[in-house]
């Protein structure tokens, strides 16, 4: 259906993508098709288009990521974009380089494409209002990282078929998280019902505000769930001040067998990675077979082809 | 050299001073009023028909860069912002480089503001030595050399022995303790209200506790001490339940709002603009309009500008990066007649907030336009429109809060001493 709109009417006008919150539902559905063909791109043995060849992309990251920057990458190149790494220790922005200056700096390199990843909230509208091309947000403090919003929705769109009507419970650091917040976003939008699991220390003010359901007991919340989607605790949050402990933790809120009993017995299991396990999650049902932690991982590079393809579609390099 | 006499004829003056809201002559002799309502020939004479005439405001809460942050603000830039602004006088806050807390530096203050200052500028001191919140400043010398108010600019004082010492001994000399009212613990790393914009946007919010808990512990060590104390901004409908309620006990409290709470609210942050981002910050709407209450039942005694001068290298950063603060001696005035056309605040109640009431509780010879008081006042056109536009700003830093924003109502005319100041150019 959503395929019939898109190839007759011109759904996605977004010059950049900085948050799930600026996409309409037809708009979400178009990137999800577009990265669901992307999938058998990447499949195959040839994994090379060349729809980019010539554009430049930028990926400037001011927080280190491995798994984003390099599935950023792989996508670009997959679509024959020339792929730049751009490492901004937040410590030499300190050494005076305002946010603005870096991003001035590299529009006057001309790119076609900007993916940018910052520790504060909003960095990433601020620098896409300073330079000439496209931008995509690859996470900005507890904002918002749309595109792993995206990858997860393909991930469940591809083994439930559709996203309306599934119970998708998201689990831990929900206070610190922009992939909670994007997914919230996106998974109302295409008409989930959302929970949220968390130790009340970690639940931002409001949240209940967003269209969520809070659990504060992990069992009540994950019952009858379709999706669990455990978020990473950052090791920084552990030492006392939100949370007393490791073992506390992971005793009322880590996923183990036990608790993942609770939820449907078809139930996905995912997780955005890096995984810390025996914290969140027990290796057991991290590698067990309702996980599909890894397909996440692939289903990054489609989204990310997708959404690279459909900005640059929309001219955005020279808008 | 000012001309001996001025006459301001037909104007509409509003002084609350002595309750006068009606169409009257001013006769300016030698710096001073020389009469109101008479009828008199003068060397000069301006015709104020249609126009308002008001006493200078008096700004009890502004920071300037200098000494120290030169490149932010001068006093002398600071001077003719106020100009523009309607401000006639302006208590300058001690949060300098280095902080106004010794004599010298008061000294300092004083010496600028009579050579490069168009409006009055008041010098205030810190509390304690290098806003360090541990030792207590020379009260007695620095009240001798010139400074009107205690203050620890932004900071609060969190030691409780400290504080209360500051108000008993502040007492014997008569100076009020003005102070900023947020737990810096509580606070943390919040950057705005807390609350769903906060978790929506994604962004560290600040409870309304945290100035709740610190004003009311204030409020306890005033009445304890019996000292003279301002809670300088504040901005939740709970702190101006509080200060009633140590009014009503008798004791010797007052309070302050700054414009932009009165007027702003935490949605005008829309997407990250900084020049938004404030201390308090800007909170709910209930909570304005609950500030606009207080005001007008006189719980909220004064405001002030809250004049806070940062360049684009504070400013132009993520939210969560930038600096607190935004520039207010040009629109202070223009902003509150916003809550006179919006029916929200009466002119005289304004007026009082912003002239009369500042100058009363600071013992400043401000405030009033009856015979025998300086000659600061200004001339203004309540319906005049108008667009803040960043080139036309003249202070040093561009930071206001209301860019773009359509105003009715514009000063027309600054006088100082009898002296022009500032006139608009049409």
């Amino acid at each position: 259906m959503a395929n019939e709109i898109s190839s007759s009417l011109k759904v996605f006008n977004q010059r950049h993508l900085l948050g799930i919150a600026d996409l309409s539902p037809h708009e979400i559905q178009y990137l999800l098709d577009k990265a669901n063909d992307a999938v058998s791109v990447s499949r195959q043995q040839e994994k090379k288009k060349n729809v980019l060849r010539g554009r430049t992309q930028i990926n400037l990251f001011f927080e280190a990521s491995t798994r984003t920057q390099s599935s950023f990458e792989l996508a670009g190149k997959r679509l024959g974009a020339d792929v730049m790494n751009m490492s901004v220790g937040s410590s030499s922005v300190k050494k005076g380089e305002t946010l603005i200056d870096t991003a001035m700096t590299l529009n006057a390199m001309q790119p076609d494409l900007l993916v940018v990843r910052h520790q504060s909230a909003g960095a990433v509208e601020l620098l896409a209002n300073k330079v000439g091309c496209s931008v995509i947000n690859a996470g900005d403090g507890a904002h918002e990282h749309p595109t792993q919003a995206l990858l997860d929705a393909l991930t469940i769109q591809r083994s439930k078929g559709s996203i309306a009507g599934l119970i998708v419970t998201i689990c831990g650091d929900i206070l610190h998280s922009r992939v909670a917040r994007s997914n919230i976003i996106l998974l109302n939008a295409l008409g989930a019902r959302v929970r949220v699991v968390a130790p009340s220390t970690l639940l931002p003010a409001g949240i209940d505000r967003l269209g969520v359901e809070v659990f504060r007991d992990m069992k009540e919340g994950l019952k009858d769930a379709d999706i669990v989607m455990m978020l990473r605790l950052q090791r920084e949050r552990m030492s006392g001040a939100l949370i007393p402990s490791v073992r506390e933790y992971f005793r009322y809120f880590g996923l183990d067998a036990e608790k993942l009993n609770y939820a449907k017995s078809d139930a996905l299991v995912m997780h955005p990675g890096p995984m810390n396990r025996g914290v969140e999650i027990s290796s057991d049902v991290a590698d067990g077979p309702q996980s599909v932690i890894e397909t996440q991982v692939e289903m990054g590079v489609a989204v990310r082809m997708a959404v690279i393809e459909a900005l640059i579609d929309n001219g955005g390099a020279n808008a | 050299m000012p001309d001996n006499s001025l006459l301001i004829k037909n104007g509409h003056v509003v002084d609350p001073s002595q309750d006068l809201d009606a169409v009257r002559d001013i006769l300016i002799e030698n710096g001073k009023i020389a009469a109101i309502g008479a009828r008199a020939d003068a060397d000069v004479v301006i015709d104020a028909a249609g126009k308002h005439v008001f006493p200078g405001l008096v700004d009890a809460r502004v920071f300037v860069g200098e000494p120290g942050g030169e490149h932010r603000e001068t006093i002398a830039s600071a001077s003719n912002a106020a100009a523009k602004g309607g401000v006639t006088s302006f208590i300058m806050m001690p949060e300098t480089d280095p902080v106004i807390d010794d004599v010298s530096l008061v000294d300092f203050v004083r010496r600028a503001a009579r050579d490069d200052a168009q409006v009055r500028v008041y010098p205030a001191a810190s509390v304690t030595k290098g806003l360090a919140g541990e030792e207590l400043t020379e009260f007695g010398l620095l009240q001798e050399a010139g400074a009107v108010m205690l203050t620890e600019g932004r900071r609060s004082i969190t030691n409780n022995l400290v504080l209360r010492r500051a108000l008993t001994y502040a007492r014997d000399f008569d100076l009020v303790i003005s102070k900023e009212t947020i737990d810096p613990a509580l606070s943390s790393n919040g950057v705005m209200n807390e609350g769903v914009n906060a978790t929506h946007m994604g962004l560290p919010g600040i409870p309304r506790e945290a100035e709740i808990i610190v004003l009311e512990r204030d409020l306890r060590l005033a009445a304890l001490t019996g000292g003279n104390y301002h809670a300088a901004k504040i901005s939740t409908s709970d702190s101006a339940e509080a200060i009633q309620k140590y009014k009503q006990l008798g004791h010797a409290v007052t309070c302050g709002i700054s414009i932009n709470h009165l007027t702003l609210n935490e949605n005008d942050i829309g997407r990250y603009r900084t020049y938004l981002r404030l201390q308090p910050p800007l909170r709910h709407e209930d909570d304005r309009q609950a500030m606009i209450e207080a005001l007008n039942s006189g719980v909220i005694d004064i405001i002030v500008s809250s004049h806070d001068p940062h360049d684009v290298d504070e400013k132009r950063h993520p939210f969560s990066e930038a600096a607190d603060g935004a520039i207010g001696l040009e629109t202070v005035f223009t902003a509150a007649m916003r809550l006179y056309h919006n029916d929200e605040v009466t002119l005289m109640r304004l007026i009082d907030a912003l002239s009369t009431r500042p100058a009363k509780i600071f013992g400043l010879e401000a405030g009033s336009l009856k015979p025998g008081s300086n000659a600061d006042l200004f001339i203004a056109d309540l319906e005049m429109p108008w667009i803040v536009e960043e080139a036309d700003i003249v202070s040093k830093s561009k930071n206001t809060p209301f860019e773009g924003e359509r105003f009715s109502g514009k000063v027309l005319q600054t006088l100082v001493g009898g002296v022009t100041v500032y006139q608009e150019n049409s």
